[in-house]
């Protein structure tokens, strides 16, 4: 019987031959925080130790509410800084156009490696499987644990494939074929699993889409998602790699899997995932109409330049009917967008750009909501209350679905104005 | 090991956010203070009404979305004395068990109990009694969490591995 990604990377991490199932103790090849850095940094103190195990291996990331819109949050950064400072931490990413939403920054700056071992105070840190990695999220607490002892432990998961493959028809996209696997399995059927991703499709797609894959493997309960490291990835990271310790490892071809889920893209149409669940699954068909108040496009989920592109494809030479919120996922795309002339469709548009970060995505600012209002957003939450105010309504949707409504101020099939 | 408590009852698929809102994860920073916030968007009378030693009762996955840990911090800070439910989302499981705070699956104790009943648990044995007489059997906690409960959670029991106490 053959090994599944998962017992290979974690074997090859615990330096013995593993099974699901077996719990193994690994020392992470990086360890990412976000704003969180200075609470787990409170935390370490309370455990004693004086300096972190290995400062090269942690990276932070300013990300969730940045520049700071209070003085707590601006109190909160200048703890990291002065953390980072004293643990001689160089993989820092403060308020600054090196920067962006963490999970951005950590797969364009090449921290995200195939073959790597990888938390994240975040759980959308599954993220990183688009290149390769074994990525989870784990809480502050652990993190902190992690920073003083350079080892954390796992449960080598049971592993579910997902084999896609066919060609999406025209305004559908990767967004939309995880918003149906979701609903067709829901929030727990990954539960505890390392969510694998194969087929011919998963071959097509882009590194970016790829990652909108397995960002969402946390809203399954996935314990980690990812997609085989082939050559796309390769060439990605051959001028960027931040370790040497990476190695392509993919599953074989008889492992075990507890279920195996197979989709065919062109089976596949715009969705949305309804109020106030990520798997209350819905076709945009269905939902046409429904009021928007706002639209956002960004967000460590769908904040690249193939989703601003999409976008702007549907909104060139018109205009928004509601205020539509544009976050890059980071300076790097915002630059770019600049420099293939989106920001000016968006402009044009009437859409409003913020700076690249989280935005309102968890409600922190640049966008929350009042009560009755209902958003539209390429995120990858709409629990009640996410984005500041629990009277309001989130519809996930691809950034092709949020441009169409947008022009409306309804949900709307972006097939219909493409 | 043994807790006492009133039922709070809810069904599947409580997530993170409506536990402890993540307008509050920068802003309220004490742990004694998060209490006030917990389930702040599910039921509004828990923060207010809950004393300590009181048992949440949930469906599936209690606790998915988001990895953060004032999830269960805000229970510890009201003295919740366990969670018990159909299943769990790992982070939150993992950041329970860290905080001190047990969680039990037992998908038949929360077909059965009602809310308001008074319940007891003992993670020795692994039984859970209701006032009314039901009694229930959960597999007893794996003796690396035990660990790390008795010691009251992640960062003393750290201590205590690196002698640092």
């Amino acid at each position: 019987m053959g090994k599944t990604f998962a017992e290979k990377v974690l074997g090859k991490a615990a330096g013995m031959d593993v099974s699901a199932g077996q719990i193994v103790t690994v020392a992470p090849h990086f360890c990412m925080s976000h704003d969180n850095a200075a609470p787990i940094a409170k935390i370490f103190g309370e455990i004693g130790v004086k300096k972190v195990w290995d400062a090269s291996r942690l990276v932070f990331i300013l990300d969730h509410a940045i520049p700071a819109p209070t003085d707590k949050h601006a109190q909160n950064h200048k703890v990291i800084r002065e953390f980072v400072e004293e643990q001689g931490i160089s993989n820092f990413y403060d308020v600054t156009s090196e920067g962006g939403v963490c999970h951005q920054v950590m797969c364009e700056k090449g921290f995200a490696l195939p073959g790597l071992v990888m938390v994240g105070s975040d759980s959308h840190t599954c993220t990183y499987g688009a290149f390769g990695a074994f990525s989870t999220g784990i809480g502050r607490t652990e993190m902190a644990a992690t920073w003083a002892t350079g080892q954390i432990w796992f449960k080598v998961p049971d592993s579910l494939k997902i084999v896609v493959k066919g060609e999406f028809r025209k305004g559908v996209s990767a967004k939309d074929l995880i918003l149906k696997i979701m609903g067709d399995i829901k929030s727990d059927g990954a539960d505890y699993m390392s969510v694998e991703f194969h087929g011919p499709a998963i071959e097509n797609m882009s590194l970016a889409s790829r990652m909108t894959l397995c960002n969402l493997g946390i809203e399954m309960g996935a314990k980690n998602a990812v997609c085989p490291p082939d050559e796309k990835v390769m060439q990605f990271i051959s001028d960027k790699a931040k370790s040497s310790e990476w190695e392509a490892i993919w599953s074989d071809d008889d492992a075990y899997y507890e279920k195996v889920l197979e989709y065919d893209l062109s089976d596949i149409e715009p969705g949305v995932a309804k109020p106030h669940t990520v798997d209350n699954y819905a076709t945009v068909a269905e939902s046409k109409g429904i009021g928007i108040e706002q639209a956002f496009i960004g967000t460590c989920t769908n904040g690249r330049i193939e989703d601003l592109e999409e976008a702007a494809s549907i909104l060139k030479g018109k205009k928004v009917a509601v205020r539509t919120i544009v976050i890059p996922a980071s300076w790097e795309v915002y630059r770019e967008a600049m420099k293939k002339g989106i920001m000016d469709v968006l402009l044009d548009a009437g859409c409003v750009i913020g700076n690249p970060g989280c935005g309102p995505c968890m409600g922190n600012h640049e966008g929350i909501l009042a009560p009755g209002e209902t958003c539209i957003s390429t995120a990858n939450r709409n629990f009640k209350g996410r984005m500041g105010n629990k009277e309001s309504f989130i519809y996930l949707a691809s950034p092709a679905t949020v441009a169409a409504s947008a022009l409306k101020g309804e949900i709307s099939d972006p097939r219909e104005v493409l | 090991m043994k807790v006492s408590g009133k039922v709070w009852k809810y069904g599947d698929d409580v997530n993170t956010d409506v536990i402890f809102p993540g307008k509050y994860t920068y802003t309220v920073l004490d742990p004694a203070e998060m209490g006030k916030y917990a389930l702040e968007d599910l039921d509004p009378r828990f923060a207010k009404e809950a004393q300590p030693g009181d048992v949440i009762v949930a469906g599936k996955n209690w606790g998915c979305g988001s990895s953060r840990e004032q999830a269960a911090t805000c229970l510890t800070s009201l003295k919740i004395g366990a969670v018990v439910a159909k299943s769990f989302a790992r982070i939150f499981y993992r950041n329970a068990i860290n905080q001190g705070l047990p969680v039990i699956q037992s998908p038949k104790a929360v077909e059965a109990i009602e809310a308001g009943e008074t319940i007891e648990i003992d993670f020795e044995q692994g039984t859970i009694r209701t006032d009314s007489g039901k009694e229930f059997t959960f597999a007893p906690i794996p003796e690396y969490v035990r660990g790390i409960l008795k010691d009251g959670g992640l960062v003393e029991h750290v201590k205590k591995s690196l002698g640092l106490e």
